[in-house]
């Protein structure tokens, strides 16, 4: 079956492949932020350097990034990897200050509580930092989710396939129709993942709904 | 439920001790006090003398700069400082509790950290929240479904559950109605003496402090501390003006807490509901089936057997042993001139404001004469 000159079949697998080149990296870069934001805010004088540095990874071009990555990794150019670790350094550059904010976020007198119960600091970053945490992550995360979603598609320059194939395509044979479907297939990928962001984020705040139901 | 202790000298003990902060604020000078096993210390003075810094010098939240401070006899510096954190119950200024747990999570915080069995840690949970008032439903609940008091209540319910013999405590009644406050006091008043835990608490308010501490260390601006002692001693003997000032004007008559002395107690011939009022007397009290005092009637003011709307309230009770602020207080305040003494509530007598007047003339200055706070 075709749709405007895209075979479905394929549509499929490009929004697949497209799920996974920006989904795994929101993960993988989120459980990287983590120790990155806290330690930038455990110890003060990293604060401005880590976060000057990172933030800073998010101004190199994408299309640089996929064509020195192989040579850095040893892959191919063709291989997917280089596409995940590309964007798995974005999604740090975005969400080391989110973690930092989210932790900077807990109120003082809730944390010095923390500590006079006896948390040591670690246990505390995952028993009542992170937790509360949590909504201004989740606000990072989408804002990083949509950013994947639509930073992928210029991996097509280098052949790598997901929906932006169909934006060199439709380039390629001067049609309107697969740059349509790929655009709208992309808006509706990245309102998937704000829609899961959410009800995650939901489902990890329970304290939150029930505060303005009582 | 009251654990058993050991007989040691489970105590905190101050040697010297100063904090400077980074920036060269001096936030505690050259401190040193010991609370004693089984009491309840108070740290009490003016906005930023220095209190909680103290406190928190205690669990090693804040390190002294100079000076020692010793723990159950062990230098605290030489301990662990999570551990004895856990091994010290803390309530935090306006309860900070953990508001993505439920109730019953908060009071398990301890007892997790140190590791009880499941069961073992949701049971004592259960039981601290009913020593505080909280049984049943509340457990379930989140912090931001709780008033105030009751999250004040969960706070120092948290600061239990670990079973500790030193509580640290911060404020824990501040940001509670006056009326609620003391119901909240008097209620820890009484847990305290059952658990005879040693407490340290802070608050800038005297009244708490007299109310609830056997010992006060009342500290000035710039973290000295300007007199530690009994609270019968600080309202009679202040040290110097600064003192005098900060305990408050109206301590002659807070210092009849402390004074107690024999008064004449009249018997009284109390009659109930549905009687008439005694004819050769001109004010009748009226008890309920249980000899308790539920008002006085006016002889000339009632006609007919005596109903609910005939009484007069607003008389205060006094303990037929308590104190002379007590007697003078139920004199003052009753509507028929006569104060009405009880004995657990039931009726013992009644008693004329003259002559507890005349007592307390003659009465020896509170300092020969302790209840608070004996002698070390
Ligand atoms: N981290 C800090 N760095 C510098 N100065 C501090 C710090 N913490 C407290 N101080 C200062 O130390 C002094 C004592 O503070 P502390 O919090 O112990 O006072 P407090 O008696 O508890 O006051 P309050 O009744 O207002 O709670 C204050 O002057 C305060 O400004
Ligand atoms: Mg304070």
């Amino acid at each position: 079956m075709r749709l405007w000159g895209v075979d479905l079949g394929e549509l499929i697998e490009l929004t697949l492949d497209h799920i996974y080149l920006a989904g795994v990296p929101l993960i993988v870069g989120l459980l990287l932020a983590i120790p990155l934001g806290w330690l930038a805010v455990q110890r003060k004088w990293l604060y401005g350097p880590l976060l000057a540095a990172t933030g800073l990874m998010y101004t190199i071009p994408s299309l640089a990034l996929f064509i020195i990555l192989p040579g850095i990794l040893g892959t191919q150019i063709l291989d997917p990897l280089n596409v995940l670790v590309a964007m798995t350094v974005y999604t740090i550059a975005l969400l080391t200050r989110t973690v930092a904010d989210a932790l900077q976020s807990v109120p003082d007198h809730v944390k010095q509580a923390a500590t006079a119960m006896g948390y040591s600091p670690l246990r505390r970053l995952f028993a009542v930092d992170l937790p509360l945490g949590v909504p201004v992550i989740a606000a990072g995360m989408r804002v990083a989710a949509v950013s994947n979603v639509s930073i992928v598609s210029v991996a097509a320059l280098v052949g790598v396939s997901q929906l932006g194939i169909l934006f060199t395509a439709g380039f390629n044979r001067n049609a309107m129709g697969p740059i349509l479907i790929g655009v709208v297939a992309c808006l509706i990928l990245a309102t998937l993942f704000d829609a899961i962001i959410l009800s995650v984020s939901k489902a990890l705040t329970p304290w939150q709904t029930s505060r303005s139901g009582s | 439920m009251p654990t058993v202790r050991y007989m040691v000298s489970c105590m905190i003990r101050l040697e010297g001790v100063t904090k400077r902060y980074a920036d060269g604020t001096v936030a505690v000078d050259n401190l040193s006090f010991e609370a004693p096993e089984g009491k309840i210390t108070v740290l009490v003075g003016p906005s930023g003398c220095g209190k909680t810094t103290s406190l928190r010098m205690i669990n090693r939240m804040i390190e002294p700069t100079e000076g020692k401070i010793f723990v159950d006899g062990k230098d605290a510096s030489s301990l662990k400082p999570a551990e004895l954190r856990r091994s010290i119950g803390y309530v935090i200024q306006h309860a900070g509790l953990f508001p993505h747990r439920t109730v019953l999570s908060n009071v398990q915080t301890v007892p997790n950290l140190l590791k009880w069995d499941k069961k073992r840690a949701k049971d004592r949970a259960m039981e601290v929240l009913e020593l505080v008032g909280l049984g049943g439903d509340f457990a379930k609940r989140y912090p931001g479904q709780l008033s105030g008091g009751q999250q004040q209540r969960v706070g120092v319910a948290r600061a239990l559950a670990g079973d500790p013999t030193v509580m640290l405590m911060d404020e824990p009644f501040s940001a509670i109605d006056p009326v609620v406050r003391e119901v909240l006091q008097d209620e820890f008043l009484s847990l305290q003496e059952r658990l005879g835990t040693t407490i340290v608490m802070v608050t800038h308010d005297i009244d708490e402090a007299i109310k609830l501490g056997h010992r006060i260390a009342v500290l000035r601006e710039g973290g000295t501390l300007a007199q530690f002692s009994s609270p019968d001693d600080l309202l009679a003997h202040p040290n110097d003006d600064f003192v005098a000032g900060f305990v408050g004007r109206d301590r002659g008559y807070r210092a009849l807490s402390f004074q107690r002395a024999e008064v004449p107690i009249y018997p009284a011939q109390p009659v109930e509901l549905g009687d008439r009022p005694l004819p050769d007397e001109e004010w009748s009290i009226v008890v309920d089936a249980n000899r308790h005092p539920i008002g006085w009637v006016e002889r000339d003011a009632v006609e007919g057997p005596i109903s609910q709307s005939d009484l007069q309230l607003g008389g205060t009770l006094a303990e037929e042993h308590g104190s002379l602020r007590g007697f003078l207080d139920a004199a003052l305040s009753s509507p028929s001139g006569r104060g009405v003494v009880v004995n657990e509530g039931r009726l013992v007598g009644t008693l004329r404001p003259q002559e507890v007047l005349q007592i307390i003339r003659k009465a020896p200055r509170p300092s020969g004469d302790t209840i608070a706070g004996d002698s070390e």
